[in-house]
């Protein structure tokens, strides 16, 4: 383990980004945000961003091939590029736990390459949180917001900024950054534990602390498709997809052409199982209702991902949809509402 | 990475004949652009189409793997990318990617059984490829018997193949039937599933359906009454799909994907899913 001061986290910043390109939470007038760091933008203070970390590797929208038409003929223009090397700063322990859900689905053959371009030319460097919030519920899903994943794992106190690099990656990024950091003694070892203990104080102390989903997981379908409190739960849901736009997991997509006038450009975009498009066909329309698309969000989040990927759940308990959705309906009430006794 | 393969990213694909089957489908052929076939398939698996700026869609390969020089797709025209491959010409190019989907178990659960093939309607489409599969190895298949209906005459698909080249196969059987009576129609009149029925199949056999929604789930309620059991009977799905690899989410049903895991199910297996299609 290496530490830094916390008042020369600038020069930190500064040496990282002299090799690569890094990105880290900002203060924005619409809340921390993820931005490119340049001399003088400050680390942000907030527990967490706005929008989730999954943009760097599955962005909002992008270009995935061009074509090119003339008359009856057609080109296929390969538009992918080369991914540059760039290193997340501060990432939260659910938002990197998010990665590995995503890498469930990406990675898994057939590989989809734009989404392993960015992976593999991203280094993340999490940070372990002290003040969670009261949506904060990562513990229910068996993530340590006090010992986060990552190629190194930061912590932060008043004074010190521990780096511990967990992967081959992270050492060699840590090597590089040797001349500006000191090694660790002992008492480093338990200012860290101290505050990790901390952070596990608080973690126990928050509203959702006893929040369980061991009710839930792999092969439960029959358990809870048909359960009626869908109906009421689902009742008020607007279809607006907010939660999806601001979930670190859920990973849907569209892909749909844009004629230019001058060529034709293939876009992939998030899309949402929230909307009825969803799934119309020019055959017919499966999920009729709102109930039917608000019941896939939840049970691919809390039995289908999980039945399929050794009983990992698809959510991480950031608690952004707690905070976003606007007539405050979430996962965290159709576990207590579906979750029985153990969630009362 | 960019010089990996991305599943995503189709090659050309040239339309190089297209059969008037119906008033409402028709049959495209398909080669690369050096006159060849894009890629090999199973029976029962698909390929996604797209029209540049129109968009890309699934449709199941109609051609069997045994033709060796090209595809084709029998498309029924129904929406926006249908709209567009019913109005080109012949020398129109196209992108095509795949093979998408699992495919029928042709040379495992079904080799060596007799068949039963059921469609309806533009559900006859995925079915010509395993029927012609089974055809090409007339020897590792038993009796194969078809049923297959439509709204009417006009509405039958592959109506010239199935009578020149199906029906007088030895071994083959095949009946046909239409919703109505017509003028110019002296065969069976009345809707599949009643017609399933009346002809009594043993049940010593593998039954695949294909066709709306309403046709397969009253045929196997037929083939129920008669003594099959679901793990005799195959099906195959659709859904609306954007990546056809398991990836995009449109298709999930349960912890399946109807793209990858699919299109071809076990009719036991169907009902493991959440009953939502």
């Amino acid at each position: 383990m290496r530490k830094i001061a916390v008042s020369r986290i600038q020069e930190l910043f500064a040496a990282i980004a002299a090799g690569q390109t890094l990105y880290l939470p900002v203060d924005t007038k619409a809340g921390a945000k993820f931005e490119q760091w340049e001399s003088g933008k400050q680390l942000s203070s907030a527990l967490n961003t706005v929008r989730s970390a999954k943009d760097f590797f599955f962005p909002q929208t992008e270009n995935l091939m061009d074509f090119r038409v003339e008359g009856k003929k057609i080109e296929i223009i390969d538009t992918r590029r080369e991914s540059e090397d760039f290193v997340l700063f501060g990432v939260r322990a659910c938002d990197v736990r998010s990665f590995t859900v995503l890498d469930r689905v990406f990675l898994a053959e057939p590989v989809d390459t734009y989404y392993k371009n960015r992976r593999e030319h991203g280094l993340i460097m999490s940070m372990s949180c002290t003040r969670p919030a009261e949506t904060c519920f990562c513990g229910t899903f068996g993530i340590d917001a006090a010992e986060p994943e990552g190629d190194v794992v930061c912590h932060m106190t008043a004074d010190t900024l521990y780096l511990d690099a967990k992967t081959e990656k992270g050492s060699a990024l840590l090597e590089g950054l040797s001349a500006l950091t000191e090694d660790c003694a002992a008492e480093d070892e338990a200012a860290v534990e101290r505050h990790r203990e901390l952070s596990h104080e608080r973690l126990s102390k928050l509203p959702l602390a006893s929040l369980s989903a061991d009710r839930f997981g792999a092969d439960k379908t029959d358990e809870f498709f048909n359960d009626p409190a869908w109906k009421s739960l689902s009742e008020a849901c607007l279809g607006c997809g907010t939660c999806t736009f601001v979930c670190p997991t859920c990973q849907c997509y569209d892909i749909q052409d844009f004629d230019t006038g001058h060529g034709v450009k293939r876009f992939r975009c998030w899309d949402s199982c929230m909307y009825s498009d969803f799934t119309k066909m020019s055959a017919g329309q499966p999920r009729l209702t709102q109930l039917e698309r608000f019941r896939q969000r939840f049970m691919h989040k809390l039995v289908y991902y999980p039945t399929n990927n050794d009983g990992l759940f698809s959510c991480v308990g950031c608690g952004r949809c707690l905070s976003k959705c606007p007539i405050q309906m979430n996962i965290v009430k159709v576990m207590k509402q579906l979750g029985g006794k153990q969630n009362d | 990475m960019t010089d990996m393969k991305e599943p995503l990213i189709p090659v050309v694909g040239v339309v190089t004949d297209i059969r008037i089957d119906t008033p409402d489908v028709k049959t495209f052929r398909v080669v690369t652009p050096e006159g060849k076939k894009a890629f090999a398939h199973k029976p029962g698996q698909c390929a996604m189409l797209s029209v540049p700026g129109v968009g890309e869609a699934m449709f199941s390969i109609t051609s069997s793997p045994t033709n060796e020089e090209y595809m084709e797709f029998s498309i029924k025209k129904c929406g926006c990318v249908t709209e567009w491959l019913h109005a080109m010409e012949v020398g129109q190019q196209i992108t095509i990617r795949g093979p998408l989907g699992n495919g029928f178990p042709v040379d495992t659960a079904f080799a060596g059984h007799d068949m039963l093939f059921i469609a309806g309607g533009i559900g006859l489409a995925p079915l010509r490829s395993v029927i012609n599969y089974c055809r090409h190895y007339r020897d590792r298949y038993g009796k194969i018997d078809i049923v297959y209906g439509s709204r009417s005459k006009q509405d039958l698909v592959d109506y010239q193949e199935i009578i020149d080249e199906w029906a007088g196969d030895e071994g083959v059987n095949v009946y046909l039937t239409i919703d109505r009576e017509q003028p110019e129609w002296d065969g069976h009149v009345g809707f599949v599933p009643n017609y399933v029925k009346e002809l009594g199949f043993s049940t010593d056999k593998i039954a695949v359906l294909c066709g709306p929604p309403i046709m397969i789930k009253f045929t196997l309620a037929g083939l129920m009454e008669l003594g099959f059991d679901k793990t005799q009977v195959y099906t195959t799905m659709e859904l609306r799909m954007k990546c056809g690899i398991g990836k995009c989410g449109r298709c999930n049903i349960g912890s399946k994907y109807v793209c990858k895991d699919g299109p071809v199910f076990r009719c036991d297996q169907l009902d493991e899913l959440p009953d939502e299609y």
